[in-house]
């Protein structure tokens, strides 16, 4: 067991290890967000009060669950890199803040364009999960902020993995506490007793997209991870060897 | 790094020396607590000038703009937090010194707060009396913006901390500590517009005290992390 974290952390293991996974999680995303859009864009019944204008959820509920996950991968690794000093785990902090800064951004821009026909507004201060995302979006970029502004690669890692643990701490906070301002938002429907309040013709597709889009978002970390690594470690040997093969013979 | 029986002085000694020597140099240059307060004051004005002099508005936003006003006051005083012992090299005497750094950081929070949080709280009545906010709810309205202000100094040296080296330090620390102060800035305006409604306001003072606990044992040692970081 020990064996295999230690072989993952090395960024060579990694390195081919990721591209073999990539191509994986890439059919599959693609295959189950192709059934999702098909399913839940035709297929589904529309909603008797909402209509056709439900079928966004396809996307947004995806979009809003990776922005969270995206925030915890990247507060989970960024506590691994900062104790146990695994530059590796540093590397997926930096890959998974641009991704979830953008999922974050998919999730506002498709809330915001439910929100047009439903509520007759394009953005509504008094919906604490709408509000809450926008908070998620800043903390997003103020980490991004954080580790641009900081030239040295280990102390850029570091200092914003500091960064987002206080910001993983503060995330339940910030929801309950705009929550506690207001609310105006659609209660859960998936997550609740007595199992999902949905349709099945409407909710297998939804989770058909939340699971391709997780793994898109899987595809696409590993491969920001693995040019990251390969930026960072350009100077080790076996990132020569393998550009330039002939000249690494030498 | 300290001899095995020689006594050095004790924490409380620790964290009284550096609460003493930032107030000394507070009192040698008071322009940095005047300025603070000034931008509050100035803020609080500018914004009867910019939506009207109608009592009835200003009795509504009153509140929100007063602790927009503080939160924005804190953040202006928080860069220069580790500024100068940066430049002057105490920071690294700070850093090496045999106190507990996170000690020494929560000293850094207490005069800050003291010299910027402090004077805030005492002046806020009298901009509130100008926004004709009822008088039973100015009580509220300081209790509200000392845990507020508390909470503010703590979390606000993470990000003083943080971004003491570098350049472009000013703006990301608006960028990295409003987010997160934001459930401060909700409870406690909220409370205050509770307050003047005639409402509930024990939640919302429970909360804030709350988070000011929370801030009180955490922040001190993300702050201590951090400075490490910044300074290796």
């Amino acid at each position: 067991m020990w064996k295999f974290v230690h072989q993952l952390a090395s960024p060579p293991h990694f390195y081919e290890l990721a591209a073999k996974f990539i191509p994986w999680f890439a059919v599959f995303a693609l295959a189950l967000i192709a059934y999702g859009t098909v399913a839940g864009l035709f297929l589904a019944p529309a909603d008797y009060q909402q209509g056709d204008a439900f079928r966004i959820i396809y996307v947004h509920v995806p979009a809003a669950y990776l922005s969270m996950l995206a925030y915890s991968i990247m507060a989970i690794s960024a506590g691994v890199g900062l104790i146990w000093r695994m530059k590796l785990a540093h590397a997926v902090a930096a890959g998974a803040a641009p991704l979830g800064a953008w999922f974050t951004f998919l999730a506002l821009a498709t809330g915001s364009i439910w929100g047009r026909p439903m509520w007759g507004t394009w953005w509504e201060w008094g919906d604490p999960r709408l509000t809450s995302e926008l908070i998620m979006l800043f903390l997003y970029f103020g980490y991004m902020a954080l580790r641009a502004a900081i030239d040295d690669t280990t102390k850029a890692d570091r200092a914003s993995a500091v960064l987002a643990l206080v910001g993983a701490v503060n995330i339940p906070i910030i929801h309950f506490s705009v929550e506690w301002w207001s609310s105006l938002h659609q209660g859960p429907t998936l997550v609740r007793e007595g199992g999902p309040a949905i349709e099945p013709a409407m909710l297998y597709p939804l989770l058909a997209m939340i699971l391709g889009f997780s793994l898109l978002f899987g595809a696409m970390l590993l491969a920001r991870v693995r040019t990251e690594v390969l930026h960072r470690e350009r100077r080790a040997r076996w990132v020569r060897n393998l550009l330039m093969p002939s000249e690494g013979s030498l | 790094m300290a001899v095995e029986d020689s006594k050095g002085p004790s924490l409380m000694q620790g964290l009284q020396a550096i609460v003493r020597r930032d107030l000394l140099l507070a009192w040698k240059r008071p322009g940095d607590i005047l300025n603070p307060l000034f931008f509050f004051a100035m803020v609080a004005t500018l914004f009867p000038l910019a939506v009207g002099p109608s009592p009835e508005q200003l009795a509504v936003s009153g509140p929100g703009v007063l602790w927009v006003a503080a939160l924005l006051a804190a953040l202006l005083s928080l860069n220069s937090l580790y500024l100068s012992d940066y430049d002057d090299g105490s920071l690294d005497q700070i850093i090496t010194s045999p106190q507990p750094l996170p000690l020494l950081a929560l000293g850094k929070s207490i005069s800050h707060w003291l010299l910027s949080g402090l004077p805030l709280v005492i002046v806020s009545p009298l901009l509130a009396m100008t926004f004709r906010m009822p008088t039973d709810t100015l009580g509220v309205l300081m209790v509200t913006l000392m845990l507020g202000t508390i909470s503010l100094s703590l979390l606000g040296s993470i990000g003083a901390a943080l971004t003491v080296g570098l350049n472009r330090g000013n703006a990301l620390l608006s960028l990295l500590i409003l987010p997160l102060a934001m459930p401060v800035l909700i409870f406690g305006a909220r409370t205050v517009s509770l307050a003047a409604a005639d409402d509930a306001v024990a939640a919302g003072i429970y909360f804030l005290a709350a988070y000011c606990m929370l801030a009180l044992s955490f922040a001190p040692f993300a702050t201590a992390a951090a400075l490490k970081i910044s300074n290796e």
